[in-house]
Parts: structure tokens; C-alpha cells; sequence
């Protein structure tokens, strides 16, 4: 009984986990420029992921892992924003610009950095 | 003393990977987060204060925002006509070390619909990619008031 009700939480999670991830993915297709599209793959595939290793602590007979889930949920969470960080920065610098929809660009105006470009 | 500690982190971090709490596999910890620290520059600048309560209550504040956020991207990229007004700004920081800018700037990034882009060289500014900047001052006391307050009164 224990067994079914473990099988169908890790199942559940699975599912939603896969569900953030396939939002992440419709997010980088239809998002107009990297920036906007690295919200969708640095926010909604981390929690996707996590979620999916999270489900893995509610398999039956799965000892040991929740240790092992907790030390991939915590890296997740530190390196995916540094990625994210990284990606924008470097896409500012080599002069890739927010998509035409923006409304605002304080890095433009007031960076003295940028400016010149 | 923060190396010992450091040290002993790392030991305990191994021993939940590797799933195997032996004596032996402590001590191989043990050694390896030694040569670890080793290798890696010391820090300079003194250690911050930590105050535990409040390091929980960020904790739980930034997985609230997580999932929050994950959120609202995920209904954002589902709806058929994505109104986007994304854009920069200049976020004026309040957090003077390198390693509260760095936290700041990490929960920013995991945060609705905000994103890190860049530090102004004077360690003054934080620029933030925000895919709804409608309201650029909202924004601003969002970050004023949520993390940059909850960085301030965990490490200080």
C-alpha cells in the first residue's frame, strides 16, 4: 500500500517536473530575444529539474538517495543563476541587444561602460 | 578556523553523495576537502556574520520566489498572445561586500521574472533584465524590500 502511494508521488512529481521543463523549452522557441529566454531556461528548467530529482527520494527501496537529491537540488540552484548571469552578461558585452518590444535599457544609458557603442 | 570549517562542510557533503557513512569514507572527506582548500585561493577580507534564523528565513523567502517564478514564466509562455514589455534597469545597491552583491545577484536571477545582467564597476549598481519592466519603481522596491532586506539582516 505504501509502495503504490510512493510510486504514484514520484510519478506525480515526475510528471510535473517534465511540465516545467516543457515550458522552458516553449519559452526558448517563442521569446523574442536571449534575454527574455534565458528567464524561461534558468527559472522554469531549475525548478523542472529539481522537482524531477525530488522525485526520485519517494521511489521504494531507493536508500540513500535523499543525501545525493539534496547535493544535486542544492548545486542546481547555485550554478543556474551563475549561467544565466554569465550568458546575459557576455551577450551584452559582445553588443547582442534586447529584442525592439523593450520598454526600457538602463544598462544603455546610464553604463558609461556601453555607452560609446 | 573558517578553513576547518570549510573542511568539515565539504566532508559532510561528500559523505551525503557518496551515501555511504563509514569511518573510512569520512576520512578520505576529510582529505580531499584539505587538498580542496588547498588549491583554492583563501579569501581575503574577514568572514561574514551568519545569523541562522535569518539565513532560514531568506532561504524560505527565495524558494517561495523560485517556484513562484517558475510559475509565472511557465503561464507566460503558454498563453497565446505573450504581452512582453521586458527591459533593463539600474537597480541602486545597498550591499557593500562582494559576497552579499553576489548572493543578491544570484537570487535575483531565480526570481519572477528578473535576471542579473551586469555590475557597475564602482560596485554601485546592479543592472537588471526584467521581462515585465512596466513598472521599473515596483521592481525596485521589490528587491529593496524583499532580498536586499533579508541579505542585510542574515550577514550583518
Amino acid at each position: 500500500m505504501i509502495d503504490i502511494l510512493q510510486n504514484i508521488t514520484a510519478g506525480l512529481l515526475l510528471l510535473g517536473g517534465a511540465a516545467f521543463i516543457l515550458t522552458a523549452t516553449l519559452g526558448l522557441v517563442r521569446l523574442p530575444d536571449l534575454y527574455t529566454r534565458m528567464h524561461a531556461a534558468s527559472k522554469a528548467g531549475t525548478v523542472g529539474s529539481c522537482v524531477m530529482l525530488i522525485a526520485l527520494v519517494f521511489v521504494p527501496g531507493a536508500d540513500g538517495v535523499a543525501g545525493r537529491v539534496a547535493a544535486g537540488v542544492l548545486f542546481f540552484l547555485l550554478t543556474a543563476p551563475v549561467s544565466a548571469h554569465l550568458l546575459a552578461k557576455a551577450a551584452y558585452v559582445s553588443g547582442v541587444r534586447p529584442s525592439a518590444s523593450s520598454v526600457a535599457d538602463e544598462l544603455k544609458t546610464t553604463s558609461a561602460r556601453y555607452k560609446a557603442k | 578556523m573558517m578553513r576547518y570549517g570549510i573542511v568539515l562542510i565539504l566532508a559532510v557533503v561528500w559523505l551525503a553523495v557518496s551515501a555511504s557513512y563509514t569511518v573510512p569514507n569520512l576520512v578520505l572527506g576529510l582529505i580531499v576537502g584539505a587538498l580542496v582548500t588547498f588549491l583554492v585561493r583563501e579569501q581575503s577580507g574577514e568572514a561574514p556574520k551568519v545569523r541562522p534564523f535569518a539565513v532560514v528565513s531568506l532561504f524560505i523567502l527565495f524558494v517561495k520566489e523560485l517556484l513562484l517564478s517558475a510559475w509565472k514564466v511557465a503561464k507566460l509562455v503558454v498563453s497565446p498572445k505573450m504581452n512582453l514589455r521586458p527591459g533593463i534597469f539600474a537597480y541602486p545597491l545597498k550591499v557593500e561586500t562582494d559576497f552579499e552583491i553576489t548572493l543578491l545577484a544570484n537570487l535575483i536571477t531565480l526570481t519572477p521574472g528578473t535576471l542579473s545582467v551586469d555590475v557597475s564597476d564602482d560596485r554601485r549598481t546592479l543592472f537588471v533584465h526584467a521581462i515585465d519592466c512596466a513598472d521599473i519603481d515596483a521592481a525596485r522596491r521589490d528587491i529593496e524590500t524583499g532580498f536586499e532586506r533579508k541579505i542585510m539582516e542574515a550577514f550583518r
